[in-house]
């Protein structure tokens, strides 16, 4: 089952018996995972099946779909979930746009001495506390005040105020140094003499970039994409501060998970079985690898 | 300490309540059936030295050592005073409070409406010989031996302080004079576009007190006591409401914030808000339709080893100088009359001594099947199913 | 290098634009904790070093900050120690459901915050007794894996299994390659992924509000607490602005320490 592509058999115990060897450093952290998370995740999941007692509160454990079924029959429940998939998805593209460019910049124009700081610039506002920059977004996009407000008010032009594209703005700001990081990684991992291989042909900059870049990239790129996917599919605070009417799918879920955990929990399967798409879908591109 | 206000609007959600078929019953009529009432001893007193120690368990805000804000604390000149040494933990939901109580190791608790009953049902808290709570003289006679802090005539705790939710409005895009919450509700109303309804499916008692006063053939008398068809009336208001709001709020910045900016123009809101607002421009009042509020209660644990420390905190905490202070930092209604003599601004602010203001307010209250207003004819909706349907309503 | 003049002119200002869309909403934050006014609108009321002053003599706050920072080396050093295990393991062998091991490493990162949140919620307290500092380690502690595993893992692949080889036909066993040749040879790439690790521990809201016992208040905590009280939102800036400037000298040097040897993969 396992192999290794050393085969002398020197050194210790472990090295001549690479089965022993891998049993003993995956043992610790795959009893914490599975332990741990897939039990509370598959707990969790058993909890969907039951339902609360209307009286009392408490949880009936008695076998029913009814959870389920609520879930996918109410169109108002389909809205979150399409609106909240969109809002993710919108959220992905725009940190691609942003994220890649930038990201090669970094790696690629930028004078090699000022890269680490400009990684830690990428890197600093994630210690800037995530309630805090939702603030400050709440205070930059308000209507007829904000900081966008004020600057959009010489073109004429407001504030898009509270709604998809407010949450859309702010997640993108959130999300934006989990796409940069790993695309810039793979930037800086570039070999030169590719690209130069590729001037050589004839390519100009464009197609140097899509033929050569990209397919080199790419794997970053869904690496990011996870991040900014399935960080914005289980956002619920930023909808709340900045979403004016707008809820998402973790609203649905964090209201509901006290007073009536079941319908939570079904509730819960829906992004996770989407994230779980996700990542089988990218799993061939080598994506899980690069984040 | 407005977290605390908000979890426990939350928390009336989190009651996954274990009241009785008894309780439910006559919670707000008094006439059910209580042998599920279990029977604890009420100590006979004196209330003699301390045992040394004191644990509380408290909402933030209720239990002040001065390590939030140096000036807020009532805690420490306690411990000087009896000998008690305080060990404050603060919870969250009243779910927390009641799971942790049921834990043990707690002496006293400050329950909202929709932990108390489930503390005193559940065996977990003692009655209250307020024969040595001196203090208790001294609380406003409405909020004493009501259906959240007393069953059949036994007190199990002394009231902390209390609150109504307030209409507030912008005077300038609404109108001089509004003292209904029809600009909340109605689609020809002024506010339209800028209605700002509290996040939470307790927000569904706001509407049915809406339509005790506009639809009085729906006979609703309790809000928090809803047959479907008064729950149904209630959410269809409210899905009507739904095109005039521009935001749902959840917490004291995003409101402050959007009325301040006067995109919210007409909102639900607390006393402590609205002090904060400029009354040239923002008006608040409660509405004439009557309002939703809260009204806390000390508890004591029943198999306490620190009984005279916690018999001491309670009249500690509901003595007039604490009351005061505490309710102040808080921002609430102070329970004690006396509180009125230290800072009669306060009482006057938060209407403490005027009971009229109070006979229509609403305090929160846990939805269960069994109705709360006592009718045993119809079942009621339970909290779980407000709390989907808020969720339905939102998305 | 191939790319352009003209490609370089336009992707220098396009990246100059970017760096302004960050700092911009942070720097609303640094002017607004000297605003004089006690709510973040904007522009700020006036100049005031007020909110600062009451920043470093609030306590709530000192306890917070002392929390999260007990916290996150918890949850980094049991990282740590998982995610190099898990990191070797993958590395070094091909095996029959490799894939699955580290689509289950990633999986807490990638399934959403909230859902991550009950499920563990749901156990702490229906199974084990409640919630304590202990849990809210072992929750933060989960999710981390994936970081440091992540830069690990780039580290292990780029060394190749040469040195090792080497180490052993010396004679050295399991334990006296990884201290004295593999470990020397990942520290830099640890102390990224550490970092990273502590970073997302300490600013971790989600799967925290779902696992903490109660009474324990981290930063964020603090932070999601205060911004429902009166009076106290303008110090939360100051919060804010304090660990920006604070945080910006580690991650400065981890970078230098790390670029200066071979580059870590992921995302540092």
């Amino acid at each position: 089952m396992a192999t290794t592509t050393a085969t002398p058999p020197k050194g210790g115990f472990g090295y001549r018996h690479p089965r022993a060897r891998l049993a003993a450093l995956l043992a610790a952290p795959m009893a914490w995972l599975v332990v741990v998370y897939l039990g509370s995740l598959a707990a969790l999941f058993l909890t969907a099946f039951w339902t609360v007692d209307g009286f009392t509160g408490a949880l009936v454990r008695t076998f029913t779909f009814d959870n389920f079924v609520e879930v996918f029959t109410t169109p108002a429940y389909l809205q979150t979930m399409l609106r909240t998939l969109g809002i993710a998805i919108g959220v992905t593209i725009l940190c691609l746009l942003i994220g890649v460019p930038v990201a090669f910049f970094m790696a690629r124009i930028a004078r090699a001495r000022w890269q680490p700081l400009l990684v830690a610039l990428i890197l600093t506002p994630l210690w800037a506390s995530y309630l805090v920059k939702v603030y400050a977004w709440r205070a930059m996009l308000s209507p007829e005040q904000g900081v966008v407000a004020w600057f959009l008010a010489p073109f004429g032009l407001d504030s898009p105020g509270f709604g998809e594209l407010s949450i859309i703005i702010t997640l993108t700001y959130l999300w934006l140094p989990y796409m940069i990081l790993p695309v810039y990684a793979g930037f800086t991992r570039l070999p030169n003499s590719m690209l130069d291989a590729s001037a050589d042909l004839g390519a100009k900059g464009w197609r140097t970039f899509r033929s050569v870049i990209v397919p080199i990239i790419f794997p970053t790129m869904v690496a990011g994409s996870i991040f900014t996917f399935s960080l914005s599919l289980g956002d619920y605070i930023t909808a709340q501060i900045v979403g004016g009417k707008v809820i998402m799918l973790g609203n649905v879920v964090q209201q509901n998970y006290v007073t009536n955990l079941p319908f939570a929990a079904a509730f819960a399967t829906i992004p996770v079985v989407i994230v779980l798409l996700y990542l089988a879908a990218v799993r061939r591109t080598g994506a899980l690898e690069n984040l | 300490m407005h977290t605390a206000r908000l979890l426990k609007m939350l928390a009336v959600g989190g009651a996954a309540a274990l009241v009785l078929a008894a309780c439910g019953g006559g919670s707000d009529s008094g006439s059910g059936d209580s042998g599920g009432v279990p029977d604890v001893p009420t100590y006979a007193g004196p209330v003699g030295d301390g045992e040394g120690a004191l644990n509380i368990l408290a909402w933030p805000g209720y239990a002040e050592n001065g390590s939030t804000d140096p000036s807020a604390n009532w805690v420490g000149p306690f411990e000087e005073a009896t000998g008690c040494k305080v060990n404050v933990k603060t919870f969250g939901t009243s779910d927390e409070a009641v799971k942790l109580m049921q834990g043990g190791g707690w002496d006293v608790v400050s329950a909202s409406g929709d932990a108390s009953l489930r503390l005193i049902y559940g065996g977990n808290v003692q009655p209250i010989n307020m024969d040595l709570v001196p203090n208790y003289a001294d609380i406003f006679p409405d909020l004493k031996m009501k259906s959240h802090n007393s069953v059949n005539g036994v007190a199990y705790g002394v009231p902390h302080g209390r609150g109504a939710n307030l209409l507030v409005w912008n005077k300038e895009k609404v109108g001089e004079n509004v003292d209904s919450w029809s600009v909340m509700f109605e689609p020809d109303s002024p506010a339209a576009g800028g209605v700002g309804p509290y996040d939470s499916p307790i927000y569904i008692a706001d509407a049915a007190v809406y339509l005790m006063a506009t639809q009085p053939e729906l006979g609703i008398t309790d809000p928090y006591a809803l047959d479907q068809t008064q729950f149904d009336a209630a959410i269809n208001l409210l899905k009507q409401q739904k095109g005039l709001v521009s935001e749902y709020w959840n917490d004291y910045l995003k409101q402050i914030d959007a009325v301040n900016a006067g995109t919210m123009t007409a909102a639900t809101s607390w006393q402590v808000i609205v002090n904060g607002f400029d009354p040239a421009t923002i008006g608040a009042v409660k509405a004439k339709e009557g309002a939703t509020g809260w009204s806390d209660t000390w508890m004591v644990a029943k198999d306490t080893p620190n009984l005279n420390c916690a018999y001491k905190w309670l009249d500690w905490i509901a003595s007039p100088e604490v009351n005061q202070q505490a309710t102040a930092w808080f921002g609430e209604a102070p329970s004690n009359v006396k509180a009125c003599d230290i800072d009669p601004e306060q009482c006057a602010t938060y209407h403490a001594n005027e009971p009229s203001y109070w006979e229509n307010v609403y305090y929160w209250n846990t939805p269960t099947e069994a109705c709360l207003d006592g009718r045993t004819d119809v079942k009621c909706v339970p909290y779980s199913e407000w709390s989907k349907a808020w969720s339905e309503l939102r998305s | 290098m191939t790319t352009g003049r003209g490609t370089k002119v336009v992707l220098s200002i396009f990246a100059a634009i970017a760096f302004l869309f960050v700092y911009i909403p942070l720097a609303v934050v640094l002017i607004n904790s000297f605003n004089a006014g006690e709510t973040l609108s904007w522009p700020p009321e006036g100049f005031s070093t007020k909110w600062w002053g009451a920043a470093f003599s609030n306590e709530g706050v000192r306890e917070a900050l002392i929390t999260s920072v007990v916290l996150g080396i918890c949850a980094t050093a049991i990282a740590l120690v998982l995610g190099t295990l898990a990191a070797l393991a993958l590395g070094r062998f091909n095996f029959f459901g490799r894939d699955s091991v580290s689509l289950l490493i990633i999986l807490p990162i990638a399934l959403p915050g909230i859902v991550t949140g009950i499920a563990l919620n749901n156990v702490f307290t229906s199974f084990l007794g409640g919630l304590t500092f202990l849990t809210l380690v072992v929750a933060h502690s989960t999710f981390c894996i994936v970081v440091v595993y992540n830069n690990a893992l780039a580290r292990v692949r780029r060394l190749g299994g040469n040195v090792e080889e080497a180490s052993a036909d010396l004679g050295a066993r399991g334990w006296q390659t990884f201290v004295h040749v593999t470990f020397p040879l990942m520290r830099s790439a640890l102390a990224a992924g550490a970092l990273l690790a502590f970073g997302l521990s300490f600013d971790e809201i989600i799967v925290t509000t779902f696992t903490a016992g109660p009474g324990i208040t981290t930063l964020p905590i603090w932070i999601y607490q205060n911004l429902f009280r009166p009076n106290q939102a303008p110090i939360v800036n100051v919060v804010a602005a304090f660990l920006v400037i604070v945080s910006i000298l580690p991650i400065y040097f981890v970078q230098r320490f790390s670029s200066s040897d071979e580059r870590g993969g992921g995302l540092m």
